[in-house]
């Protein structure tokens, strides 16, 4: 195999990789805190293509307001309408549930997936719409020497890479970033200093969709937004999270990042293994480090 | 007791096999009644679902709402994609609800098992919307019609052609399971038969993501022409990245192995031309289809498939032998549509062979460019037409049981 073939390879599996750590990036943020395997964050992605599908293609068609929405402002809209509605969910539903054991968290938020599937399904081709809104500054192809890539996906890249180390550097390194840690680690006491530690609970859940809700977008122009988008891509990033180490920040991104490179590589070496390649790796990690590779045993 | 009767009385009807029409000159319950059975909510809703009921409803206000005198009735149902609700329900239907011919039967498993069930109960279905050639074949029923298209006259219609007009080397791109590796083969086969060439294969994971590995493996690999075997999502996902890598810009070519309409239209045309595949019927092929489908249209809010066309087409040949023959006895219908040649705005001279398969023509089309449509669903031109004896499973090379 010549170092061409695998240069490409290796950056269209940073290109899936990128939205593999932008994913499990949220899950481990919202798993830290709350506790909560949130099923629906597929879903939330699923739900942040579709804002930005539905903005460019649908408003006009059905309101008649000659209003478009494009790529950009939903790149900011999308997020925000998404991060806002996994606040309400939070409020009205997962807050009731904290007492209780992991269980009833994932399923009350697997409920909430097939229902925002099954209502999409019932007003969008299933399989899959193109979304037609890409910039224009970002369409053609780049040269890279070894290969002619598409300029949005290189965009993509960039972008989420940057998207994904300021959210680590802002957990990590900033005052508000180590109050939310110390929540995470000790609640009574940290309210005890008069933090409001419910409000950092909601605020950390609609962030965490709101991530997902802005991978969504990102993810628009390259694939095709349908319904089953989310819940084909979710699997996957749970598996990501668990070999990354449940609730490790940095873990979530590296291993999104590598294991999306594992899978390029995969689809070139053994096409078929492609889609089983991560599992496999995640069955290895559950066996001989069972806290994931970035987690601390407890 | 009336499954007794009707037990005894089919036992007759067998019995007198010489004489057909002894056994049920009549209706039973004085009815006769249509089962749309469909996945009416998920991922083939758009091919079939609800267009199918409303092109069996309009097949039968067209016929005049009575056959002999007496009531045709539609009823629907959701099988859900899961041969365990279609069998049950299909079961109902006949059992408890005197269903006498069941259609719609998307998703080949479906299929399979209400075919299967309706055998035993001398029933006919007639399929209009599933693939699979096993319905013909391996698993074929003396009841089991299979109408519209299925896995053999696709992808064999569209590699005749394109072969003929060129296009030797073939890379695929194959949806790893049952479906995508009976595509690949069966085209493989014609492929190879016609001095072409396959030059390589990968086997994708089923709902791949991103096909730009697989498709860059396909660009280097020389071919002119690259067999997409998979459906729905997989396909409109390989398209439109192969249109980011520019692929058929720069000279190959995509031959889709099971595309409808409603993938084009939702695709779009910047991104879907070019592409050549193989379909039973173009709404606007000709001012006889054109009418009927405006007329669809009307009432469901889109161009029809060629599955929900085939529907019309079905329910109305399926009256048109029950009213010659006077009965509605599953067995002497069976042998009624055997013997009539098909014909409406669907079909042209279509016969239904031993095996159950409709023999017709069909049609490589390839999506138009953007210019040259002239509205929202003018979306086809018909490249070539395939003839019935080269587009189906000739009946010396079957395998079904029921043939020889």
């Amino acid at each position: 195999m010549s170092i061409q073939v695998i240069l490409a390879q290796a950056l269209l599996g940073l290109n899936a990789g990128v939205f593999y750590a932008m994913l499990s990036l949220g899950l481990a943020v919202i798993f830290g805190l709350l506790n909560i395997i949130n099923f629906a964050h597929g879903a939330m992605y699923m739900l942040g293509a579709f804002i930005a599908l539905v903005g460019y293609s649908y408003l006009d068609q059905w309101f008649g307001i000659g209003l478009e929405v494009g790529f950009w402002p939903s790149l900011i809209l999308a997020p925000l309408v998404v991060g806002g509605l996994g606040i309400l969910i939070e409020r009205t539903m997962l807050k009731r549930l904290y007492k209780l054991d992991h269980i009833y968290g994932l399923l009350l938020t697997f409920g909430i997936t097939l229902i925002l599937q099954g209502l999409f399904s019932n007003y969008f081709n299933v399989s899959g719409t193109p979304y037609p809104g890409q910039p224009d500054a970002l369409s053609g192809v780049v040269n890279l020497g070894f290969m002619y890539f598409p300029t949005y996906r290189l965009f993509a890249i960039v972008f989420s890479l940057v998207v994904c180390f300021t959210t680590w550097y802002f957990i990590e390194h900033t005052k508000l970033g180590s109050r939310l840690r110390a929540g995470v680690e000790n609640p009574q006491l940290t309210q005890a200093f008069g933090l409001n530690v419910p409000l950092m609970i909601t605020l950390t859940f609609g962030f965490g969709c709101g991530l997902a809700g802005l991978a969504g977008v990102l993810a628009a122009p390259i694939y095709s937004v349908s319904p089953l988008m989310g819940a084909d891509l979710i699997i996957v990033v749970f598996a990501v999270v668990v070999i990354g180490g449940m609730g490790s920040i940095m873990g979530a991104i590296l291993s999104g990042l590598a294991l999306g490179l594992v899978e390029g590589l995969t689809k070139v070496i053994y096409p078929p293994a492609a889609s089983t390649v991560i599992f496999f790796l995640m069955v290895l990690v559950l066996l001989f480090r069972p806290a994931g590779l970035f987690g601390k045993e407890k | 007791m009336n499954h007794l009767l009707k037990g005894i009385v089919g036992a007759i009807g067998l019995a007198t096999a010489a004489l057909p029409l002894a056994a049920g000159a009549a209706l039973s319950d004085d009815k006769v009644k249509i089962g749309v059975l469909s996945d009416m909510s998920g991922v083939y809703k758009a091919l079939e679902g609800p267009g199918a009921v409303i092109a069996a409803q309009m097949a039968i206000e067209d016929f005049g709402g009575k056959v002999l005198g007496k009531d045709i009735e539609v009823i629907s149902a959701d099988h859900q994609n899961k041969p365990d609700i279609g069998a049950s329900t299909a079961r109902e239907w006949i059992d408890a609800k005197q269903v006498d011919m069941i259609t719609g039967l998307d998703n080949s498993a479906v299929g399979l098992a209400v075919q299967g069930l309706a055998k035993d109960k001398k029933i006919i279905t007639i399929n209009t919307g599933a693939g699979s050639s096993a319905l013909t074949e391996e698993q074929c029923s003396p009841y089991g019609i299979h109408y519209v298209y299925d896995t053999y006259a696709l992808p064999v219609g569209t590699a005749t052609a394109i072969v003929n007009n060129g296009g030797k080397k073939w890379f695929f791109i194959t949806a790893d399971y049952a479906f995508g590796h009976s595509l690949t083969g069966n085209t493989s086969k014609v492929v190879e038969s016609l001095g072409g060439e396959v030059v390589g294969n990968v086997n994708a994971p089923l709902s791949t993501n991103d096909f730009s590995s697989y498709l860059l493996q396909a660009q280097s690999s020389g071919a002119d022409v690259i067999g997409l075997s998979n459906a729905g999502q997989d396909t409109v996902n390989s398209i439109k990245q192969a249109n980011q890598f520019r692929i058929v810009q720069s000279g190959q070519k995509l031959a889709g192995m099971l595309v409808f309409i409603s993938d084009i239209q939702s695709m779009g045309l910047d991104i879907a031309q070019g592409l050549q595949f193989t379909v039973a019927f173009v709404w606007n092929q000709n001012e006889e289809t054109e009418a009927w489908s405006r007329k669809f249209y009307d009432r469901h809010g889109a161009m029809p498939t060629m599955i929900h066309a085939g529907v019309y087409s079905a329910v109305t040949h399926y009256l048109k032998a029950v009213k010659e023959l006077g009965s509605d006895d599953g067995d002497a219908v069976r042998k009624k549509l055997g013997e009539m040649e098909l014909n409406d705005f669907f079909v042209k001279g279509g016969k239904i062979a031993a095996n159950g398969s409709m023999l017709h023509d069909m049609y490589l089309v390839e999506a138009k460019k953007p210019e040259e449509s002239t509205e929202e669903w003018d979306l086809l031109k018909v490249v070539s037409t395939i003839p019935a004896d080269k587009a189906f499973i000739s009946m010396s090379d079957t395998v079904c049981s029921l043939v020889n």
